[in-house]
C-alpha cells in the first residue's frame, strides 16, 4: 500500500483512504465493486469523480459518506476511524460533517423547499438560515413551494441548499446533473460550484459525464473498482462554460 | 414545529382516508372497551353501595315453621353479626280495577334489624302496627302504575286481606326477581311486598315463628362454618340448607349479568384492536417501502436511527390517537346508554355513569400498545435498511414461478387474472392476515348472534316442544289427584295432566344440593322430558335421573346410591340409585317417573296441572282459574314466552346493531386499506393495462379481484371462528341456570356475511372508482 501524505500544495487531507475494498452480494453473485483504492481529498478543493456506471464511484462515495463501510482497507476522516466506525458513530459523521446531494434530489414531498432545508438545520449544530441557504442556490423566491411545483433544476438546487445549510465539512454530489438537461445541469453545478469557492466547502462530484470533470481543481477517473487515472486542472473552468 | 413533524402530519393528511379508516377500528376496540368497562365499574359500584347501605346479609335460610327464640341462637352463633328473622309467603294479588290477578311474594317488614334495608322511592313504610298497609317493589309498582295511597287485595293461604299501597321501594334483595316457578322477571304479574309481620303471622300460623332467616356475618367469620351452624340449629324446624350470597337468587343473576358485561370487555376489544393492528403494519409497511427514498435523504443528512424509527412509529400514534379519542367518545356515549338501559333493567338505585381516569388512561394505553406492535415491523425495517441501500431503488421482488403456476393452476386463467393471484401468493402472509381479518370482522356478527340463535333455540325447544300446554298452575299446597276432575269441567279445557314437583334434597357423601324432583309421566302429552337435542329422554321405571350438571356437583354417576330428603310434608328420606343423567337446559333438576314418585311420597298428590285449552276460551279459562283459592299461580304459556321473548329482545337487539357497526367497519378498514395499497404498489402496472387498452372495468377488476378473493375466503373462516367466539362468550354463562345447546342458524351465516361483504364490497368500490383517475402520463414518467 503506497503511503500518501498528510499534506501537499493542495493543503491538509481532510478525508484519507487506502486500500479500500467493497464486495456485495447480489443474489447468488458476489460483486466486487471496489478492488483496492487510495484516495484523499483535501481542505477546499473541488474534485470530481468520473467513471462509467459500475466503476464503482457510487460505492466510493457512499464509503467517502458514511453511508456504508469498506469490506477492507482504512478511511479516515480528521481523527475518525470510518472503517471501524459502528452506526451511530457513522450516524454522527455524516450529521456534523457531511452534505449529501443526490441524483434524484430525494426531497421530502410533503415538504416545502424551506421545510426540506429545515429538515437539516434543525439538527445541524452552526446551520444558515434555510433562506439564506436556499438564496445562495437563488431560490429565495421559491421558499414555500413544494417538490412537485418545482421543476427538476429547482429541486436539486433545494437539495443543494440543503446540503450546504449546515455548513459541512464535505460536501458529496451523487450525478447531481444525471436527472437535468444540460442548461439546467449547468446553473445546479454553478451553485455547487458557488458553494465551493464562497463558503470553502470540499466538493467531491460523482459523474459519468466527462465534460464536467474542466470544473474541478481535480478529475479522477475510476474504472473496474480501481482508480484508473488523476489530472489536475491549472485553472478550473466556470460551469457556465461547460458543455455536453 | 421541527420539520420531520411537519412531514408527519402532511403524511397522515395524504393518507386521510387509511388514516381515518384505521383510526374508526382502533375506535371500535377501544369503544367496545370503555363502554362495557365503565358500564360494567358503574354498575358494580352502584350495587355494592347500594349493598352496602342496605346491609345486604351475607346468608339466608329457609325454615318451614321456627320459634323466634331458633333465631336468637343463630345470632349467638360465633361469626353472626347480625339475624333477621322473617315470615315469607306466596300469595295472589288483586288488582285495583277489572285488571287480571297477580302473584307475589310477601315477606315482613322487620324494623329491628338492620339488614336488608329498603330504600323508598316513594311514600313511606307502615305505620307500626298497621297490618293493611303495603309496601311495593318498584318494579311491579311501575309495570303496574301504583301509587301510594292505591288499594291492593291480598289472598294468602286462601284469606283475602284488603291493603293498601303506602310506598314504593327497592330491596338489596330482589335487584332482579324472578317469579317462583319462573325464568324470566314478569313484573306486571309478580312483585315483592313488604307488611307487618302481623298481618302474615295470622295467615300463616307464624305467631312467634319465622320461616325465613337472613344473617350477616362478622368480618373475618368462616361462612362455611356459620352456615353449617345454622343448618344444625335449623334442622329440627324443617330448614333447608343455608346459603351465601353466591346462591342467593337476585344476587346471582345479577352477578351473572355482570360476568357477561366484564367478559365482552375483554374479548371484542382484543378483536378488534388485533384488526387494528394488522392493518396498521399492512399500512406502514406501504408508508416505508414508499418513501425508501426519503427514509434514504434523512439517513444521510444524518438523522439516526432513533429519530427515523420515533417519526414512524408516530405516525402509528398518531392513528391510534385519533382512534382512541374517538373510542373514548363513543365508549363514553355508549357507557351512558348501557348504564341508562340497565337502571331499567336491574332494580337498583343506579348512582349514574362513573368514568374513572383509569378507565380513560387504559384505553389510551391500549390504542397505543396496538399501535406500536402493529408499527414494530415496519419500524424495525426503517431503522434496519442501511443508508447506502435506501440509495438505490429496492431491488425487483424474486419472481419465480409461483407454487400455484408450478402445478399449471393458473394457466386457465386471463394474464390479468393470473396477476392477481400471482400478487396474492407472492404475499402469502399479507393474504393470510387480511383473510384472517375479514374472518374476524365475520366473526364478530356470528358470535354475537350466536347467543341469540342458542336462546332462541332453547326457547323453541322449551316452549314449543317441551311445554306443550296452554296454561300450567301452581297449587297453593299438594292436592289429590282428583282436583284435575273439576278442572277438567271448566268449559274450553280440553285436557288436564297431572304435574307434580317437590323440592328436595339430594345427599351423596359429604355434598348436598337443593333441587326440585319432577314427576314425568311418559303417557303424557303436555309436558315431556326432552334433552338438548330435542330427543324424549327415557326414563328407567323406579329410577333417578339428574341433570348432568346435578350429578357433576355432586360428584355422582349412573349407579351411584344418592339420598333424597323430601323437604315437604313429613319429609321422607329415601335411598336412590342414579339410574341416568339429563342434558336438560334450564336448572337443576331431578326426575323420576311420576308413578315412582308418587309411591316414594306415600300416595299421588299433584302441586299443580297443565292444561290444554280451546284457542277462543284461553282467557275465560285462566280468570276462572285465578279466582280458585287453592290455586297460587297461573302461567298461560304465550306470555311466558312473550315475555322471555321480550326481555332476550331488548338485550340483544342494541349489541346486534353496535356488533354489525363494529363489523362493518372492520371490513372497511381491511378491504380498503388493502385496496389503497394495492393501488398505490401496482398504480404503474395498471396505468400500464390502460395503456395498452384495457377498459377502466378491466383494470378495476385487476385493481379489486385482490379484495374479492380475501373477501370470498375470509367471510366462510369466519362462521367457525364465530362459533368459537361465541363458546368462549357463552362460557361465562351461569351453568347451573342455563345450559345453551350452542347454535348457529343460516339467518345468522347469511346476515353476518352480507353485513361483511356489503361494507366490504363499496370500500373496493370507492378505490376501484379512485383507479380511473389514474395519471397514465404520469405514472409512467416517474422513475421506478
Amino acid at each position: 500500500m503506497k503511503a500518501l501524505p498528510d499534506a501537499d500544495d493542495r493543503g491538509e487531507a481532510v478525508l484519507r483512504a487506502a486500500g479500500l475494498e467493497k464486495t456485495y452480494r447480489m443474489g447468488d453473485v458476489d460483486v466486487q465493486a471496489l478492488r483496492g483504492v487510495d484516495f484523499a481529498l483535501y481542505a477546499g478543493e473541488l474534485v470530481v469523480l468520473l467513471g462509467p456506471s459500475g466503476s464503482g464511484k457510487s460505492t466510493l462515495l457512499n464509503i467517502l459518506g458514511g453511508l456504508d463501510v469498506p469490506s477492507a482497507g482504512t478511511i479516515r476522516y480528521r481523527d475518525h476511524d470510518l472503517a471501524i466506525a459502528d452506526d451511530a458513530a457513522l450516524t454522527r459523521y455524516r450529521r456534523e460533517h457531511v452534505g449529501f446531494v443526490f441524483q434524484f434530489y430525494n426531497l421530502i414531498p410533503s415538504l416545502t423547499a424551506r421545510e426540506n432545508v429545515a429538515l437539516v438545520t434543525e439538527i445541524a449544530t452552526r446551520p444558515m438560515a434555510p433562506e439564506e441557504a436556499l438564496a445562495r442556490v437563488g431560490l429565495d423566491h421559491r421558499l414555500d413551494h413544494f417538490p412537485s411545483q418545482l421543476s427538476g433544476g429547482e429541486q436539486q438546487r433545494v437539495a443543494i441548499a440543503r446540503a450546504i445549510a449546515k455548513r459541512p465539512d464535505l460536501l458529496l454530489c451523487d450525478e447531481p446533473t444525471g436527472a437535468l438537461d444540460a442548461p439546467t445541469g449547468r446553473i445546479v453545478l454553478g451553485a455547487l460550484e458557488a458553494a465551493n469557492r464562497e463558503l470553502g466547502t470540499t466538493t467531491a462530484i460523482i459523474t459519468h459525464n466527462a465534460a464536467i470533470a474542466a470544473m474541478a481543481d481535480r478529475a479522477v477517473r475510476l474504472a473496474d473498482g480501481r482508480i484508473a487515472a488523476t489530472s489536475r486542472n491549472a485553472v478550473r473552468a466556470r460551469p457556465a462554460d461547460l458543455s455536453w | 414545529m421541527r420539520a420531520l413533524d411537519r412531514k408527519l402530519l402532511r403524511d397522515l393528511w395524504r393518507l386521510k382516508g387509511q388514516v381515518l379508516a384505521i383510526a374508526l377500528v382502533v375506535g371500535c376496540g377501544i369503544a367496545s372497551y370503555v363502554a362495557s368497562g365503565t358500564t360494567y365499574r358503574s354498575l358494580v359500584a352502584s350495587r355494592d353501595a347500594f349493598y352496602a347501605t342496605n346491609r345486604f346479609a351475607d346468608g339466608f335460610a329457609a325454615v318451614q315453621r321456627a320459634p323466634l327464640a331458633a333465631a336468637e341462637r343463630v345470632r349467638a352463633l360465633p361469626g353472626v353479626a347480625d339475624v333477621q328473622a322473617r315470615v315469607v309467603v306466596e300469595g295472589r294479588v288483586a288488582l285495583p280495577g277489572a285488571r287480571a290477578s297477580a302473584f307475589g311474594r310477601f315477606v315482613s317488614l322487620e324494623r329491628d334489624a338492620g339488614l336488608n334495608a329498603l330504600t323508598l322511592r316513594a311514600g313511606r313504610l307502615p305505620e307500626p302496627g298497621r297490618a293493611d298497609e303495603v309496601v311495593v317493589g318498584e318494579a311491579f309498582a311501575a309495570a303496574n302504575r301504583l301509587r301510594p295511597g292505591d288499594a291492593l287485595g291480598a289472598v294468602l293461604r286462601g284469606r283475602r286481606v284488603a291493603l293498601v299501597v303506602v310506598g314504593v321501594a327497592l330491596s338489596p334483595e330482589y335487584v332482579w326477581i324472578i317469579p317462583a316457578g319462573g325464568f324470566v322477571p314478569d313484573d306486571e304479574r309478580y312483585g315483592v311486598f313488604w307488611v307487618e309481620r302481623r298481618a302474615l303471622e295470622r295467615a300463616e300460623g307464624m305467631a312467634g315463628a319465622f320461616n325465613d332467616l337472613a344473617l350477616a356475618f362478622s368480618p373475618g367469620a368462616d361462612a362455611r362454618a356459620v352456615l353449617a351452624s345454622v343448618d344444625r340449629i335449623l334442622a329440627p324446624y324443617g330448614g333447608l340448607d343455608a346459603y351465601g350470597r353466591d346462591r342467593q337468587a337476585s344476587h346471582r343473576l345479577l352477578d351473572q349479568e355482570l360476568r357477561q358485561l366484564a367478559g365482552s370487555a375483554t374479548l371484542l376489544p382484543l378483536v378488534i384492536l388485533a384488526v387494528a393492528m394488522f392493518l396498521l403494519h399492512l399500512l406502514l409497511g406501504r408508508i416505508v417501502a414508499g418513501q425508501r427514498e426519503q427514509l434514504a435523504a434523512l439517513k444521510a443528512l444524518g438523522y439516526t436511527n432513533a429519530e427515523v424509527g420515533s417519526h414512524y412509529a408516530l405516525f402509528a400514534l398518531a392513528v391510534a390517537g385519533l382512534g382512541a379519542l374517538f373510542g373514548i367518545g363513543l365508549g363514553v356515549w355508549g357507557g351512558r346508554t348501557f348504564v341508562d338501559l340497565y337502571a331499567t333493567y336491574f332494580r337498583l338505585p343506579v348512582l349514574g355513569y362513573r368514568l374513572a381516569p383509569a378507565d380513560l388512561a387504559f384505553g389510551v394505553l391500549l390504542s397505543a400498545g396496538a399501535a406500536l406492535l402493529g408499527a414494530l415491523g415496519a419500524v424495525a425495517r426503517a431503522v434496519r435498511l442501511p443508508a447506502a441501500e435506501a440509495m438505490r431503488p429496492a431491488a425487483p421482488a424474486q419472481r419465480g414461478p409461483t407454487r400455484l403456476e408450478r402445478w399449471g393452476a393458473l394457466r386457465t386463467f386471463p394474464v390479468a387474472e393470473r396477476m392477481v393471484l400471482r400478487d396474492l401468493e407472492r404475499q402469502g402472509g399479507r393474504t393470510l392476515l387480511s383473510v384472517l381479518a375479514i374472518a374476524l370482522a365475520t366473526a364478530i356478527v356470528v358470535a354475537g348472534r350466536l347467543a341469540f340463535d342458542s336462546i332462541d333455540h332453547l326457547m323453541a325447544l322449551q316452549f314449543d316442544r317441551v311445554q306443550r300446554e296452554d296454561v300450567s298452575i301452581a297449587y297453593t299446597h299438594p292436592l289429590a289427584p282428583a282436583v284435575r276432575g273439576g278442572l277438567a269441567h271448566i268449559p274450553g279445557v280440553r285436557l288436564v295432566e297431572r304435574a307434580r314437583e317437590v323440592p328436595v334434597r339430594i345427599l351423596a357423601g359429604t355434598r348436598r344440593r337443593e333441587a326440585v324432583l319432577t314427576g314425568v309421566d311418559e303417557g303424557a302429552t303436555l309436558r315431556r322430558l326432552l334433552d338438548l337435542a330435542g330427543r324424549p329422554v327415557p326414563l328407567p321405571a323406579g329410577g333417578l335421573a339428574l341433570s348432568r350438571e346435578l350429578a357433576a356437583r355432586l360428584g355422582v354417576a349412573p349407579g351411584d346410591r344418592v339420598e333424597v330428603e323430601v323437604l315437604e310434608g313429613a319429609r321422607p328420606r329415601r335411598a336412590l340409585t342414579v339410574a341416568a343423567l339429563v342434558d336438560d337446559m334450564i336448572g337443576l333438576g331431578a326426575y323420576m317417573p311420576i308413578t315412582a314418585l308418587d309411591r316414594l311420597l306415600g300416595g299421588p298428590r299433584d302441586s299443580g296441572a297443565m292444561l290444554a285449552v280451546e284457542p277462543g276460551a284461553r282467557d275465560a279459562v285462566i280468570a276462572r282459574l285465578e279466582a280458585m283459592p287453592t290455586v297460587l299461580r297461573v302461567s298461560p304459556r304465550a306470555r311466558v314466552k312473550a315475555l322471555f321473548e321480550a326481555q332476550v329482545a331488548r338485550v340483544f337487539l342494541t349489541y346486534q346493531v353496535v356488533l354489525a357497526a363494529f363489523a362493518a367497519v372492520l371490513a372497511v378498514g381491511v378491504v380498503y386499506t388493502n385496496a389503497r395499497i394495492a393501488l398505490a404498489t401496482r398504480g404503474r402496472d395498471l396505468a400500464t393495462l390502460r395503456i395498452l387498452g384495457f377498459t377502466r372495468a378491466e383494470v378495476g377488476a385487476v385493481l379489486v379481484g385482490e379484495q374479492a378473493v380475501q373477501l370470498l375466503a375470509g367471510i366462510p373462516l369466519g362462521l367457525p371462528i364465530g362459533e368459537g367466539l361465541g363458546h368462549l362468550a357463552l362460557a361465562s354463562v351461569d351453568r347451573e341456570l342455563y345450559r345453551f345447546p350452542v347454535v348457529v342458524s343460516t339467518g345468522t351465516l347469511a346476515f353476518a356475511a352480507a353485513v361483511v361483504l356489503a361494507a366490504g364490497t363499496a370500500s373496493a368500490w370507492r378505490v376501484r372508482r379512485m383507479a380511473d383517475d389514474l395519471d397514465l402520463v404520469g405514472v409512467l414518467k416517474a422513475r421506478d
